[in-house]
């Protein structure tokens, strides 16, 4: 009994695609009324629901606030159902404190933050189902959530994972990809300057490929913030639309 | 087009995990196909004029075989008559799934361009991807997707503008699947009348393999031992017998070393011992094994030498322990179950699971035996750790020293803690006890490069006309007290072991090469066998006694020999080397007149070379007069020291005896011998000497 062979000979994946192919895409903007802001991403099999709240005043202790730029609070968790075995402990675990940190850092680097000093901005994301790509996901929400809640940013931020297998780079893995024990690239992009927010990696790799392997993840980035541009231009029109203008 | 695949999958604890992943259906998957226009593919593997001589098939075919079609019949696959064959994605994953050597040797096929071999990606593809109906079962479904595929293909090529008729000609040997495709007007033949009927190629039959075809269901046919017996039902029967248990079924997953119960078998199943050795090549289809087996043992059941034959019913004690060996990696890649072979030719091969296979291809290692399950054709083990790579002269001491049980760690802090303190000297009290022989004229005699010397020889004239003779022992006992680390630790490790350019000692140095060692000019402890022997080499008295010696001279073999034949030499060391010398070769002489065996082989001696460490030279050690001198007197010194315990304790005394084999054991050696046309005669131990030296 064998793994898992995750790249044909004739070039087809697991599921069917091919190794630049990205999974299906779908998103929504403004799924909860009561939030500042809001979207739920599907990525394949990976949904995400990132919910926005802010820019308000610094709750919790005063000391954080800082004079000239508002802060950002970024929380991560799972739901206990998004795995294929039940999550005991969503919340406070190692994976979470470290997921919320890097969004946090990502957020701080994307969004106006001199715009509105002294004030807090709260992004909060939970993973309904995980399939891979699970920070990917959190990122794309979370860009989509605080661009309906109306606060600038410089540009999208868009991410996506991916993978070496057979010399191959493969664009946007899924779960069982991704634990197959090959190296998985992490990469959060600001599309139109070209701008690395964060990028991350687990596993080996030799440095001969990282060239290759970071221009797929950049290309598979640039192809989702063009699904995510199509979606906020959709919600727009269907916002005036209602609003009459 | 995006679905979904839903399925439960056992997780390793027995738990159960619900497996949910997407598919993805494709319009961009081509036919492959020469003659096709619609579409777009790059190159094209599959010929327009596939023209494969058959009585059945006239036109220009492209066959498409099933799973078990390939699984059986892979020798007429890889033949070069058969081109232009298209490999399902659905088939390619089953024979996967069935069988890595098969896998392998159809990937090899379908990467060779001359064989035209095309693999189409039918789960992907839009118009052939199908769902498991209720009631369906996986085999069923898959037969249906092969089916489904081949109209599709058929379908697909009738639209192209070709006037031959180019068809696609399903090969399968079920009877259900042949039918039902038969009647959605498929052209379907079994795999054997197709090959019969090939016109040209007659031979291309005699690789057909026979399988069963009717039953041939899609259950994983393994390999069942029986169960093993409870232990209560497992009685202590008489062990004097040997029996014998042949084949793998009857041995029922004991392993060397392992005590187990046997049934016997009736009168009518007992065999003779087989003299052909079955190579065990790797996973193969365990019926194929067993079809050898039985054939054997149907072509020597006929000898006279029937043995009382049985089959293992349980096992009552493992002696299961790490072997050391290699890795004999799997054929998929990215595999993680490999097969380890040991370097014991008795131990089975066992299957590990590890990551780190490619790491460890290349290097000696050590695995455990953790179960045999009873479906299993191996045993499970795991990895326990790396010795080194291969053909490393440090790895491959390691090897051997762990397969042959030798201890060789370094000894411990308690062991240690037992050794004198050192300078180390002669106290009063120890001289109390013991005889003061340092004025002796003593001299040791030993290979050369020997430190831990541990006898001592000496000779010298009496006033009476006799000499008086003395073998000096190393007093290792004074060191060593009975029950203490130091005693278990030697007592574990049994003798120095000698290996070219290496030695493991049984008692740490200090002691083996020091203060027990028989140096020259020192006084060393020590217990002595003293003779009084007459010219005639007839010992007149003999006497024992813990004694201080202080030798005059450690010699080798060439340096004692040198001083005998020196006629100019005439020291007191140089004469006693001459009396003990003569003697030896009386006593000699009479050992052999009352028929003493010499057996032994000449030793071999490397010579290592000083810089590199590796063996450069090989030499056969001579033998001279002063090796057999050393040994007659030892030899002499063993059957007093005999005839003094028997004498004092002869209720218990431990005594040492060699006795006649019995004449079964010469079979072979008679054998042999007959071939050459000689005699041997083993009645007694003289009539062989005299026999192996005329011979």
């Amino acid at each position: 009994m064998a793994g898992l062979e995750l790249l044909s000979d004739q070039g087809y994946r697991l599921d069917g695609r091919k190794a630049t192919e990205l999974r299906k895409v779908q998103a929504r903007m403004g799924v909860f009324a009561q939030a500042d802001g809001s979207a739920y991403i599907e990525q394949g099999n990976t949904k995400a629901l990132a919910v926005v709240y802010g820019p308000h005043e610094v709750r919790g202790s005063r000391s954080k606030t800082l004079h000239d730029r508002a802060v950002i609070n970024c929380q991560y968790s799972m739901a206990t159902f998004s795995t294929a075995e039940r999550k005991r402990r969503p919340h406070g675990d190692r994976k979470s404190t470290e997921m919320s940190l890097h969004l946090k850092q990502t957020f701080e680097a994307a969004v106006l933050t001199n715009l509105y000093p002294r004030s807090q901005i709260d992004i909060y994301v939970k993973i309904l189902q995980s399939d891979g790509g699970n920070y990917s996901a959190c990122v794309n929400a979370a860009t989509l959530a605080v661009i309906d809640a109306g606060i600038p940013m410089r540009d999208y931020v868009c991410a996506c994972t991916a993978g070496f297998v057979d010399e191959t780079p493969l664009a946007d893995l899924c779960h069982a990809e991704e634990s197959g024990g090959g190296t998985s690239l992490a990469l959060a992009l600001l599309p139109r300057g070209g701008h690395i927010a964060l990028l991350q990696m687990d596993a080996r790799l030799h440095q001969d490929h990282l060239e290759t392997l970071m221009e797929a993840a950049m290309t598979a980035c640039k192809g989702v913030s063009k699904v995510l541009d199509e979606v906020v231009r959709q919600h727009l029109q269907e916002v005036s639309a209602l609003t009459g203008e | 087009m995006l679905k979904s695949k839903t399925f439960v999958k056992k997780t390793r604890s027995g738990g159960i995990m619900k497996i949910v992943r997407e598919h993805y259906l494709r319009d961009d998957i081509w036919c492959g196909s020469e003659v096709c226009t619609e579409c777009n593919q790059e190159e094209s593997v599959l010929q327009k004029d596939a023209c494969i001589e058959s009585n059945l098939c006239s036109f220009p075919h492209y066959l498409l075989p099933d799973t078990n079609v390939v699984l059986s019949q892979i020798d007429i696959l890889e033949d070069p008559l058969i081109k232009n064959v298209i490999i399902l994605q659905t088939v390619l994953q089953e024979v996967r799934h069935r069988s890595a050597p098969i896998y392998k040797r159809l990937k090899d096929i379908l990467h060779d361009k001359e064989k035209r071999f095309y693999t189409f990606t039918n789960e992907h593809h839009r118009e052939t991807y199908i769902e498991r109906e209720q009631g369906e079962s996986a085999n069923d479904r898959n037969d249906r997707a092969i089916r489904v595929s081949t109209k599709w293909y058929s379908d697909h090529l009738k639209n192209t503008p070709t006037d031959e008729g180019l068809k696609v000609v399903l090969l399968t040997n079920d009877r259900g699947n042949k039918e039902k495709a038969e009647k959605s007007g498929l052209l379907t033949y079994r795999c054997e009348e197709y090959v019969k009927s090939l016109i040209a190629n007659p031979e291309l039959v005699d690789r057909l393999a026979l399988t069963n075809d009717d039953k041939n269901e899609i259950t994983s046919s393994r390999v069942m031992f029986p169960e093993h017996l409870p232990l209560s039902r497992i009685q202590e029967g008489d062990d004097s017998t040997e029996v014998l248990i042949q084949g793998l079924q009857n041995l029922n997953r004991a392993v060397h070393q392992d005590v187990v119960a046997v049934e016997i078998l009736p009168l009518n199943q007992w065999v003779a011992p087989s003299s052909v050795v079955l190579q065990d090549e790797g996973p193969k289809e365990d019926d194929v094994t067993e079809e050898e087996e039985a054939e054997l043992k149907r072509g020597l059941s006929g000898s006279e030498s029937r043995k009382p034959t049985g089959r293992v019913v349980g096992i009552i004690k493992r002696n299961w322990r790490p072997f050391c060996g290699m890795l004999f990696l799997s054929q998929i890649k990215e595999a993680t179950r490999h097969l380890f072979t040991p370097a014991d030719r008795c131990i089975p091969r066992i299957r590990i699971e590890t990551r780190q296979a490619a790491t460890l291809a290349g290097q000696r290692i050590m695995v455990a035996i953790d179960g045999w399950p009873k479906h299993s054709r191996y045993p499970n083990g795991h990895f326990v750790r790396s010795l080194g790579s291969a053909g490393d002269k440090e790895t491959e001491t390691e090897v051997l020293l762990l397969e042959h049980d030798v201890p060789h760690q370094d000894f411990s802090q308690a062991v240690l803690s037992f050794l004198p303190k050192m300078p180390w000297n002669i106290t009063e009290e120890d001289m109390a006890v013991r005889e003061d022989l340092r004025n002796l004229t003593v001299c040791s005699v030993d290979p050369p490069g020997c430190t831990d010397i541990d006898d001592a020889l000496h000779c010298r004239d009496l006033a009476n006309g006799n000499q008086e003779v003395g073998v000096h022992i190393a007093d290792v006992s004074h060191f060593i007290r009975p029950g203490n680390a130091m005693d278990l630790e030697a007592a574990n490790r049994g003798t120095t072991v000698y290996l070219t350019g290496r030695r493991i000692d049984m008692v740490p140095e200090l002691l083996s090469s020091n203060l027990c060692s028989l140096r020259s000019n020192v006084e060393r402890l020590a217990f002595s066998c003293i003779w009084e022997i007459n010219d005639k080499a007839e010992i007149v008295k003999t006497r024992f006694t813990k004694s201080v010696i202080n030798s005059k001279a450690s010699l080798t073999y060439a340096e004692a020999q040198m001083r005998i034949d020196d006629t100019n030499m005439n020291d007191d060391t140089t004469k006693s080397l001459r009396g003990l010398n003569r003697l030896a070769k009386i006593l000699k002489k009479q050992r052999i007149e009352k028929g003493a065996l010499t057996l032994s082989s000449p030793e071999v001696r490397f010579h290592i070379d000083s810089e590199t460490h590796d063996p450069i030279d090989l030499q056969t050690k001579e033998l001279k007069e002063t090796n057999s001198m050393v040994e007659e007197f030892m030899l002499l010194a063993n059957i007093s020291v005999a005839q003094k315990i028997y004498d004092e304790f002869s209720e218990c005394a431990l005594l040492r005896k060699h006795p006649a084999p019995p004449p079964s054991n010469y079979d072979i050696l008679n054998k042999a011998a007959k071939s050459k046309d000689l005699v041997i005669h083993t009645d007694s131990a003289k009539a062989l000497a005299d026999s192996l030296d005329a011979a």
